[in-house]
Order: C-alpha cells, then structure tokens, then sequence
C-alpha cells in the first residue's frame, strides 16, 4: 500500500497554498494528496486550483482551525 | 445572509465588487474626492500620513474616511462569517519594507492599481504604462515565487494583535471628526498634530459619511469576495484561474460607464487630473509596486481588508504604506502633474535591487 501525502499550507499567504498543491498535484499525477489549510481563502483557492486540473476535492474540517482536502484522481 | 456570503465566495463575487467599486468611485469624485482618485489606497494612505503631521505636503493631507471604511466594512464581514482570526509572525519586518517600496513606486506613477484601473476608466491613458509596469512588476514577482520565495507561515495571535488597526482607524475617525490643534507655530499659532490641506487634491473630498459609507460596504463585498487587484494577473499566470481578473475588467468597464454617464470621461494624455505623462516613470513606478505586492501577497486593498480580519502581518503591511507615503514627500520622490519628483526614479531602482534581494533570498523549507 502507497502512503498518502500530505502537504501543509497552514499560515502560508496567497498564492502560495493555491501554487503549492498545484505543483504537488502535477507532479503526482494521480492518487490521493490531503492538503492542509487554515483560512477558508485558501480553502476555496485550493479547491479550485485542484478542479482546474481535474481532482476532486472533498473538505472536512480537521480542527476548528484546520481544514483538511483530501484530493483524488 | 448565508446566501449572500455564498454569491460572494462564488466566482461572481469579484465581479459584483468590481462593479460596485467601479461605479462608486466615480461617484465620489463627482461627490468632491480628487479627478479619478474615488478611491485610491496608496494616495489615500498619502493623505493620511500628511494629516498626521508625517509629511509637510501641504496639499495632500486628509483623513480619508474611504480607508476607515475599508478596515471596518472588512471587520464586520469577518466578525459575521467568523473569519475574523488573529495571526501574524510571516517576516513583520520585510512587510513593512514591502509596504514603504510599494507605496513609494504607487507614488511615483500616482496611484495604486485601484487608481490605475480606475484613471484607465476615466480615460487617463497615462494610465497604460503604469499598468504595463504593474503587469511587468508582478510577472517578476511571479518569477521570485515560483523559485521557492515565501515570507514563511504566519501563526494565531492573541486577540490584541487582531484589533490593531480596527482601533487604529477608529482612532482616525475621532481625529477627523476633532481635528486638534494642540500644537503652535513659532508665532504661537495653533497647528497641528492633524493637518488638512486647503487647497490640493487633500482639500478634494466627498462628505464624510458618504465616503464612510462607500468604505463601508466596499470593505464589507471585498472582504467576502477576496477582490484583489494584483492577484488579479498572478492567479492567471500561475493557476490559470481568471476569477480574480474578472473582477478588475468589471470594475474598468464599469467606472468607464459611470464615467461617461456622469461627464467625466475624458480621453487623452495631456492634462488628466492628479497625473504626470512622463512613460518611463508611470512604467517604472508600477513595477516596483507590483513586485512589492506581489511579494507581500496581494494588492495594497486587499492588504488593508486583511487588517481588519486580524492579520497582524497585513496591519504591518500598511503601516509600512502610511510611513513610506511620509518619506515619498519628504525625500522629494512622489511625482506631481509636473512629473516625477528629483529622486523618485532613484528611489525606485533602489527599491527594485532591495526587493530583488528579498525575493531571492527569503524561502522557506517546504514541509511536504
């Protein structure tokens, strides 16, 4: 069994969160990646850069600070 | 409300802001604010820092009520959605270095990239170069980023940290209503510690609570809807996401509307209101600036919407924007219709090798 990556964008300022999983996206290709987040900017800005390149997101709330978005393809 | 929130975070929120924005501006100056400043953060963070006493220009000095608004619509937004978060501790320091340049280049083109949209929509062609120069300063700062650039993480602070520039700006607006003049001149009149301009773009302003209330509610849709003018450009370019761009073509298309229906458009380059035709320094101005954003996160608006939802790091940002607005006029950097000021363009490329520094030696080690 492969183990899922996570990548943590908590405290990063735009655009990093969105351009970090972008590129962690495109290099894994295909899979599951969890991101990390705790700004619902970020939240969304990621959603959305993991959309454009055809992942699905799903978001839970981790903690009251965290989000967590598990993408798959 | 809910439902409201929802439109904003959706993709038509940057676009109903950047309308809102686009038609109210014009408004405001039709109102008495200066010829296409409606609004305009880094003139305006100008004229605050000259009320203050912290430059003697003495035609650029007022209390703007639009800025007040923009913290405190943003507050009431995070504090209704519950996103209002404490936090800051992503290199302070190089923050406020970025706030000084970043002002520093708007005023040397005179205007940030709200103004220059807006001066495009009002047919300031002036305004061409210096968004060229914008583009070319973000497309640099994209560079930095995509080369591992990164201020570092910001942490949750204590609610003190968050309240400092709502109670800032309060206090602002208790200076505008009071107007002090505890301070005398060497024949003993009184003078000071808040100044306002009696003739000049400063002495140019829409009724107070007008503006207030512009502030207000642009603050409040900003706030919801992320509207940013530099991330506008860098999302396409490094996320190929136009959601933010669409935001600022609405709001170019809508002051220019607004600008028609109200008789104020006026095309051309010679002679346009608070706004110098030298090509070089409209570019070379914006570049700084737009690096300076674009290394800080965001444009200088979406800065100063960050600081009323308690990021600490964004309030230092801006702190950075009032003070370097003093030091643009007391070092004869900020241009004037006439054109730029003695240094401005010195100051500018010292600005771009500082910033170029920043850029390629702050990273983080990136935690995968």
């Amino acid at each position: 069994m492969t183990e899922t990556k996570t990548l943590d964008v908590r405290g990063l300022s735009c655009p990093e969160p969105a351009m970090q999983t972008r590129e962690a996206l495109l290099a894994l290709g295909s899979g599951t990646l969890i991101v990390l987040s705790d700004s619902f900017t970020s939240r969304t800005n990621i959603e959305r850069a993991g959309n454009k390149i055809g992942w699905k997101a799903e978001v839970t709330q981790a903690d009251d600070e965290t989000y967590r978005i598990t993408f798959t393809k | 409300m809910r439902l409201l929130s929802n439109f904003l975070t959706s993709r038509w929120g940057p676009i109903l802001t950047g309308i809102v924005v686009g038609v109210l501006a014009p408004i405001l100056v039709k109102l008495g604010n200066p010829g296409n400043m409606g609004i305009c953060v880094a003139c305006f963070s100008r004229d605050i820092a000259g009320a203050l006493g912290f430059h003697r220009a003495a035609t650029v000095q007022y209390i703007r009520p639009e800025i007040i608004g923009f913290v405190l619509g943003a507050l009431i937004a995070a504090l209704l959605f519950r996103e209002f978060k404490p936090r800051g501790g992503s290199s302070p320091l190089i923050r406020f270095l970025l706030g000084m340049f970043a002002v520093i280049g708007a005023l040397v083109f005179l205007g940030c990239p709200w103004r220059a949209y807006l001066r495009l929509g009002g047919g300031d062609w002036n305004a061409i170069p210096g968004i060229l120069g914008l583009f070319a300063g973000i497309g640099l700062g994209i560079v930095f980023l995509k080369r591992g650039f990164s201020l570092g993480r910001s942490r949750p602070a204590s609610a003190a940290v968050g309240w400092v520039m709502p109670v800032f700006v309060i206090i602002l607006l208790v200076l505008l209503l009071a107007a002090p003049l505890f301070g005398r001149d060497a024949d003993g009149n009184p003078v000071g510690p808040i100044f306002f301009s009696e003739k000049g773009p400063g002495s140019q302003y829409a009724p107070l609570l007008v503006a207030l209330f512009v502030g207000l509610l642009i603050g409040f849709l900003a706030q919801r809807s992320r509207f940013c003018t530099v991330g506008a450009l860098r999302d396409i370019v490094l996320l190929r996401d136009a959601h933010l761009f669409n935001g600022v073509l609405a709001l170019v298309a809508a002051a220019f509307v607004t600008n028609l229906l109200l008789g104020q458009f006026k095309a051309g380059f010679a002679e346009q209101p608070v706004s110098h035709t030298n090509l070089l320094w409209n570019f070379g101005g914006m570049v700084l600036a737009g690096l300076a954003f674009t290394l800080a996160g965001g444009c200088p608006g979406r800065q100063v919407f960050l600081s009323g939802e308690g990021d600490g790091d964004a309030t230092i940002f801006v702190f950075g924007m009032i003070v370097g607005a003093g030091v643009a006029h007391t070092f004869s950097l900020a241009s004037s219709p006439a054109g730029p000021g003695a240094y401005g363009p010195s100051a500018v490329i010292i600005g771009l090798i500082v910033l170029t520094v920043i850029g390629l030696t702050m990273r983080e080690t990136r935690a995968a």
